[in-house]
């Protein structure tokens, strides 16, 4: 009896609990934008969360994020008038950490989905994402045919990760019953270390992050997967209209000067 | 939206959706059998090298190998967990393909460094005169340690034990490292397509508080069936 009760507490705290805080999440709550605004006026600084493991967008330079997402947010941060403070957390916590306020904006070569719309508004797309599956040289892995009954190595939260997790374990999907496998890393470079030690058989990945990783490795080449071409865009809380506006209007003069390009071969080498 | 309606979307997104339920409940069960064979393997460990760290002082042939577990304890004990694992997954075990294999290994190996020391505070706890009197009863070293010394040494060191299988149990959350479904990486699967930590997160915490409220269920009734030969 007194087991049952005490399970009983446990429960109602844990339904309370998530009653409350997903209650808090989904209010627009003008004056929470409001004081953030003020907020922001007041220290002058636009924080951007990301996950600076995805090179050429954002990796670390010693101690420092670099990257395409960072030059684009400097002038973002230039055109506004603030300073940028970028912060490197899980790439599945950066929509979280948005909806919290705890970041401004998050940029972490993000491919917007209809999922993740529902949660944030997206920015302009600023770059095309296309897939690219990662292979040894001498694989005949080419196309979604080719990854049948293969281990595929994906990062967690990426596009890459939401297709072929789809298509392997949804009935409708392309890999269902395949004996094709998923395996979730945290980030692209262990996937691709994977590959070589022969744990897994390709890696499904961005095409800028693929190409870093075939230059660094003889053994492996990458080829365009047709089956997934995505774009990227900037997220911010939802209501928070001024801020994406101030985002759209760099992101379309960087576009227009093709400066975009240039951040790219910069950080490609 | 409701409260109720609240908690009812949330809980159908997290687990009723493309059926995520079924990665929670891989979750669970590949984070119980990696926890319940590292435990096996740190106990068996764990022993050995209490055995021979506590018999060392009076045997100079053990002088070796006491060095050697000495400094397998300084190494476990000196560094993280997660760096172990990677370290175990990415560079010694390289050439295993199964992941849960080497997080066994892994945490089998980690938690034999803190069992010893346990198992020895355990041994060294029981008084000499016990050991004189199994010796003076007739019996040799070997018996006097199964027959008298282990048996009152388990009894001291059970809550001990207890602890560090609770604490085994909750640092396999880090097996999510390397490609491993376990209870915690399966909330973070779920967190990536949901976009809604919450109830994946709490709902986590949930099954891992169920797991543990359950081990010390069972730590409980084995210390009150040791306790029954007691004198007071």
């Amino acid at each position: 009896m007194k087991k049952v009760s005490v399970l009983l507490i446990v429960t109602m705290v844990f339904a309370l609990t998530t009653g409350c805080s997903s209650k808090t999440t989904e209010q627009p709550a003008e004056n929470t934008t409001n004081q953030e605004a003020a907020a922001q006026a007041e220290d002058n600084t636009l924080v951007m969360y990301t996950n600076a493991e995805f090179p050429p967008f954002e990796y670390f330079e010693g101690e420092k994020i670099v990257g395409v997402d960072v030059d684009i947010a400097n002038e973002i941060a230039k055109d506004m008038g603030k300073e940028l403070v970028v912060e490197h957390i899980d790439f599945s916590s950066i929509i979280p950490a948005v909806l919290n306020d705890k970041a401004d904006f998050g940029a972490a070569g993000m491919t917007i989905t209809p999922e993740r719309q529902e949660q944030v508004d997206f920015s302009i797309s600023y770059v095309e994402s296309i897939q690219h599956i990662i292979s040894k040289k001498d694989a005949e892995i080419l196309d979604m045919e080719g990854l049948k009954g293969k281990k595929i190595g994906v990062q967690l939260g990426t596009t890459g990760d939401l297709a072929i997790s789809d298509a392997v374990n949804l009935p409708e999907g392309d890999l269902y019953n395949s004996g094709a496998e998923v395996k979730t890393y945290k980030n692209a470079l262990e996937a691709s270390q994977d590959l070589l030690a022969g744990r897994v058989d390709a890696v499904v990945i961005d095409k800028l992050p693929a190409e870093e990783i075939v230059n660094g490795n003889e053994g492996l080449k990458s080829v365009v997967f047709g089956a997934i071409s995505e774009a990227y865009g900037i997220c911010v809380k939802k209501g928070n209209g001024e801020l994406l506006n101030s985002i759209n209007s760099t992101l379309q003069r960087l576009l227009d000067e093709g400066k975009i390009a240039e951040f790219i071969e910069n950080h490609s080498k | 939206m409701t409260k109720l309606e609240n908690f009812i979307n949330s809980f159908n997104k997290t687990f009723i959706v493309e059926g995520r339920y079924k990665l929670f409940a891989s979750g669970i069960s590949n984070t119980i059998f990696i926890a319940f064979f590292a435990t096996l393997m740190g106990i068996a460990i764990g022993l050995f090298i209490a055995l021979v760290k506590t018999n060392a002082k009076n045997n100079r042939k053990l002088f070796v190998l006491d060095k050697i577990c000495s400094l397998y304890v300084t190494i476990i004990r000196g560094t993280p967990v997660v760096v172990q694992l990677l370290i175990m997954y990415y560079v010694i075990f390289v050439n295993i393909d199964n992941s849960i294999l080497v997080a066994i290994l892994t945490f089998g190996i980690n938690s034999g460094a803190y069992v010893s020391e346990i198992a020895r505070a355990g041994i060294e706890s029981v008084d000499k005169g016990q050991i004189e009197a199994g010796m003076s009863l007739g019996l040799d070293r070997k018996k006097t340690m199964i027959y008298i010394i282990f048996p009152q040494a388990l009894k001291n060191i059970l809550p001990a034990l207890g602890n560090e299988f609770i604490a085994l149990l909750k640092e396999t959350s880090v097996a999510g490292y390397v490609p491993i479904i376990d209870l915690t990486k399966a909330g973070d699967i779920v967190r990536s397509r949901t976009w809604e930590p919450f109830f994946p997160l709490y709902s986590v915490a949930l099954f891992y508080l169920v797991m543990v409220v359950g081990l010390t269920a069972v730590q409980k009734r084995l210390e009150r069936r040791l306790s029954e030969s007691d004198r007071n």
